[in-house]
């Protein structure tokens, strides 16, 4: 089955572009190390899932482009189109002359509902190239104007056209401070209205990457695009064709399904997280080599101690006793030491996968008491190597490492909104107080866990 | 920025529109600057149907698909800093533009025409540059600095149906300018910014200069902004305003000047204050630096923030264009991210939604750094870390301010050139700490990166702070303003103009007193206990 993607704004535009390259990249690596029927289904898979097959050999990406100001556009299809090994298509992009300024308001309510029609068109030819559709992978950014209100709003139209397709968003957390002023308002206004529309949202921060770059990359210079190419790193490590379950004979035709069935229990949880372990400079690739038991045990103590990166894991962080369970809905406030899982997938690609022993992830401390480790943990495996890599682990994660940062987000967004700075910006767009305290409701809500049935009492 | 003394040595009445000066160069500056044109003419649009076989990349064939802006320049003040941006303009696009190619770039700022064969108005959109003609309307009422323009080597950037000009001037009087030229020119501005927008095909942002302190500009200028407001609701509206020194000799400038801010207050979406001592006190130092000898021979050419080198400019320098020079650079930088590419794009609509939290603290503190820059070694970061810390130092300041030591509101960091996200980041950690943001916006950093550099350097940057530094520069016009008012003194040069009451002047200082409020209020939280409101609490 086939995935369309679609890029949103600059940010999601750049990054989708570095997935098509990563995926590209190592569907022609030669360092496959399994047989060539193996390497030949992967590589199969593959195309299926990402390209389109075109009368002149090279692969055209399942995507569609879309950005209300033309440079970055222009510049992502001919970089694309210059590598030779893949291509965007040229009809299947649309892009106006101004941005959205930041304001996410004029995308979701001025551009989306302007140009709907149009975009919807192009989502719709795209679905109609795949024999098959799993879903739509969309990508943007949460700081911005576009990526963030277009996308919210592409999203909400996405559900609509495609009842019964999954949607699964990426989602680029901005730093902490410095890219967009208004990036916490934006982010807010995004992330609850995603909520209510995607199936799962899955979640990359630029302050963690930029570490990874720094730390486990060893660049000196960070520019985005080394931080946009591990994200791509990681996003194709985990889309990239597995078997989906022990004795599978075939690769999983469903990626997208296949996630929200193992990662999404319940429609209230559906943030997802992704670590993924090793991750290096391609020098220092040359001469490491791994184990898988010690790659098992570090990822597993990056999802208990909350790592983004295998470079300064908390060792001390231990699941809770049996019998003295955690709460998990702790409070946000406290220091979060032990983060309980709702649900994980380790996917785990290259040498000797049959052989590894995953039994650290089933522990019944590590989840939820209303979900046990056979339903809440999943496995995707292949012998195929991925991306230079001889052996990686990837571990995607529903569980409570947002939390901190939603609250963070949030309670900034509380703050600035309180005074009432630059809510005139989005008044001006449609996008009145009312909104915005709906949308604080919301996230509060997903903070809590607390259902939208359940009656509200609100103070503020 | 100007000379106060609104005499002029150029001769006013003999000197007609059409271009007296010597004309030898047949194709004008596009020749000049991108080799193009001249002698052999190829087939008008033979250029721009190579173009069109290609197939186009994006949207309608032909069609340009970025943004573009025009400048509307008011007075004596508004004229010449427009002069130096665009000649500067033109130098940065012939040093990116190697191949005489009317691009996406130059589009923002210029159209392409024709003007051999008695001259068609119509735009070539696509392939070579025929001659360009700046997107801008000339105002002044008086004809001595226009005039100059249309002698000099920029007279062919720009031609008569882009004039508005007088022969009796404003007097340094707001009224004159506001009212009664206002009035009597409507029409005529109308036409010629419908006509000047009719060639655009995203007009995206006015930039008006003037002066403050004068009659034209400051009358005249924040007469047009209105015209803009409700002729062009969409567009944005960016003011350089030039605001008079102390010892300004024009007697009547706070008058002017007070009248002329309720008008920016009400009606600009951004303004960016200039002061004369601010630029002045930068020219100073760049020359005392560069003729010390020590760091002189070193300096790169091209590099000086006040350099015309390599400009169009073939006359001698006049005393003023450095400092000129330091107001058109910064309208390059603040525009360069909407012309060229660059990892992190920063939209000139960008600049108001990230700056302005509230309507009318619109005014944006700016500086540019570096001043030079030196030949001698590739960019060691430490320098590119100088570049950052400058950019706050009140030396640095294009008025007399000191955010450092004042609240931020917001600050955005523009920067162009082989500078990257690391770099950034590394900087606004290191400078956060020494800088005070108010309560509800700690992190109020927006940053843009473009990769193409300003001539002569290897990177740059433009810092906009709302900051309540401003402050000053406000309350002492107040100041000098009340002065003159409780004497009522000149107050009968201006209510003899048709339209101008008292209540023009209790209302003009009543909104300058308010603005002050604002930012006193502002400035009260910064010592006040940070107190946070609680959030909205869910009830299980």
């Amino acid at each position: 089955m086939s995935i369309v993607t679609v890029q949103l704004g600059q940010c999601g535009n750049q990054i989708g572009y570095e997935v098509f390259n990563a995926i590209c990249n190592d569907f022609h690596s030669t360092h496959g190390l399994c047989s060539k029927k193996e390497n030949e289904s992967y590589q199969e898979a593959c195309k299926e899932r990402f390209f389109s097959e075109e009368k002149t050999g090279v692969p055209v990406a399942r995507a569609v482009l879309v950005d209300m100001e033309p440079k970055v556009i222009s510049q992502t299809l001919s970089i694309a189109a210059r590598s030779g090994h893949w291509r965007y298509d040229h009809q299947s992009h649309f892009c106006q002359k101004q941005g959205s300024g930041n304001n996410w308001a004029n995308g979701y309510s001025v551009h989306g509902p302007r140009y709907r029609d149009v975009i919807m068109n192009l989502v719709q030819k795209e679905a109609e190239k795949c024999d098959r559709l799993s879903g739509f992978f969309t990508v943007m950014s949460m700081a911005g104007g576009t990526g963030s209100g277009m996308g919210a709003f592409v999203t909400q139209c996405l559900r609509d056209a495609f009842p019964t397709s999954f949607i699964l968003n990426q989602v680029i957390w901005p730093y902490g401070t410095g890219e967009v002023i208004v990036q916490n308002y934006n982010s807010v206004l995004t992330l609850s209205h995603l909520y209510q529309s995607a199936d799962a949202l899955l979640v990359h921060e630029n302050d963690a990457i930029h570490k990874i770059c720094a730390q486990l990359m060893n660049i000196k210079k960070i520019s985005f695009r080394d931080v946009n190419q591990v994200i791509a790193h990681q996003l194709g490590s985990v889309f990239q064709p597995t078997y989906s379950s022990e004795g599978a004979s075939q690769y999983s035709r469903s990626p997208l399904g296949d996630l929200m069935e193992s990662l999404v229990p319940h429609p209230e949880f559906k943030m997802l997280g992704l670590r993924n372990i090793p991750q290096m400079s391609e020098n220092s690739l040359t001469y490491s080599t791994f184990t898988w038991p010690g790659l098992i045990k570090h990822l597993r103590q990056m999802l208990i101690a909350n790592a983004k990166m295998e470079e300064g894991i908390d060792w001390q962080v231990r699941p809770p006793l049996p019998g003295h369970p955690v709460p998990p809905k702790a409070s946000p406030n406290k220091a979060l030491h032990f983060n309980t899982s709702i649900a994980n997938l380790v996917v785990l690609r290259g040498k000797d996968v049959q052989s590894v022993d995953l039994g650290g992830f089933r522990d019944p401390a590590l989840y939820t008491s209303w979900l046990n480790p056979q339903e809440a943990f999943k496995i995707w495996k292949t012998p195929r190597a991925f991306n230079k890599y001889e052996k990686s682990a990837s571990l995607v994660s529903n569980s409570q490492f947002l939390l901190k940062l939603m609250d963070n987000i949030v309670g900034k967004a509380w703050n600035m909104f309180a005074s009432k700075a630059y809510v005139h910006q989005y008044t001006k767009f449609g996008i009145e107080e009312e909104d915005f305290l709906d949308c604080f409701t919301t996230l509060e809500q997903a903070q809590t866990g607390v259902g939208p049935f359940v009656p509200l009492k609100m103070s503020y | 920025m100007v000379p106060s003394t609104p005499s002029l040595a150029v001769g006013r009445a003999c000197v007609s529109l059409t271009r007296t000066a010597p004309g030898t160069r047949g194709a004008g500056l596009s020749e000049a600057w991108f080799g193009v044109g001249g002698a052999s003419p190829s087939p008008v649009g033979g250029g721009g149907a190579a173009a069109g076989a290609r197939a186009p990349l994006l949207t309608a064939p032909g069609a340009a698909t970025m943004t573009q802006s025009v400048v509307v320049q008011v007075g004596q003040c508004g004229n010449q800093i427009g002069c130096r941006f665009w000649d500067l303009a033109l130098r940065e696009h012939a040093a990116v533009n190697k191949k005489g190619i009317y691009d996406e770039a130059l589009s923002s700022f210029f159209r392409n025409v024709d003007t051999r064969n008695g001259g068609g108005d119509a735009d070539i959109h696509k392939g070579k540059i025929f001659s360009l003609k700046a997107r801008a309307l000339l105002i002044d009422m008086e004809e001595g600095v226009v005039n100059e323009i249309l002698q000099g080597p920029l007279r062919d950037v720009f031609d008569s149906k882009q004039l508005i000009t007088d022969v009796s001037g404003s007097g340094n009087n707001w009224a004159v300018g506001h009212k009664l030229y206002g009035y009597q020119y409507r029409e005529h501005i109308v036409e010629k910014l419908r006509r000047t927008a009719e060639h655009c095909d995203c007009l995206q942002c006015f930039f008006v200069i003037h002066s403050m302190g004068g009659g034209t500009g400051s009358g005249l200028g924040t007469f047009v902004l209105n015209v803009l407001e409700d002729e062009f609701p969409e567009v944005y509206r960016f003011v350089t305003s030039v605001y008079p020194s102390g010892e300004d000799d024009v007697i009547t400038s706070p008058y002017n000047s007070v009248l002329a801010m309720k008008e920016l207050n009400e009606h600009a979406d951004c303004v960016l204050p200039i002061e004369n001592e601010s630029l002045f006190s930068i020219v100073s130092k760049i020359h005392q630096m560069t003729s010390s000898g020590k760091l002189g021979s070193t300096v790169k050419q091209n590099s000086l923030l006040t350099s015309s080198a390599g400009s169009i400019k073939t006359e001698q320098e006049k005393p003023f264009d450095a400092m000129n020079n330091i107001v058109a650079n910064l309208l390059l930088n603040l525009t360069s991210s909407a012309r060229f590419e660059g990892s992190l794009n920063m939209d000139l609509n960008e600049i108001s939604m990230n700056l302005v939290p509230f309507p009318r603290l619109h005014y944006l503190v700016s500086s540019l750094t570096p001043l030079y820059t030196l030949a001698d070694v590739n960019v060691p970061s430490r320098r590119l870390d100088q570049m950052f810390s400058d950019a706050f130092s009140k030396d640095h300041q294009l008025i007399q301010a000191d955010p450092k030591h004042s609240l931020y509101l917001a600050c955005a960091l523009l920067v162009r050139g082989n500078v990257q996200v690391s770099d950034l980041r590394r900087n606004i950690e290191r400078l956060k700490p020494s800088l005070h943001f108010v309560s509800w916006n700690q992190e109020g950093w927006k940053t843009g990166l473009c990769s193409v550099p300003p001539v002569g350097h290897s990177h740059s940057l433009l810092a906009l702070a709302n900051n309540t530094c401003v402050k000053p520069t406000f309350t002492e016009l107040k100041d000098r303003f009340m002065k003159l008012y409780k004497k009522k003194a000149h107050l009968h040069h201006y209510l003899r103009v048709d339209g101008m009451e008292q209540s023009c002047f209790s209302e003009a200082i009543s909104s300058l007193s308010d603005l002050i409020e604002e930012y006193n209020q502002l400035d009260a939280t910064k010592s006040a206990p940070g107190t946070y409101p609680s959030r909205l609490k869910i009830a299980m």
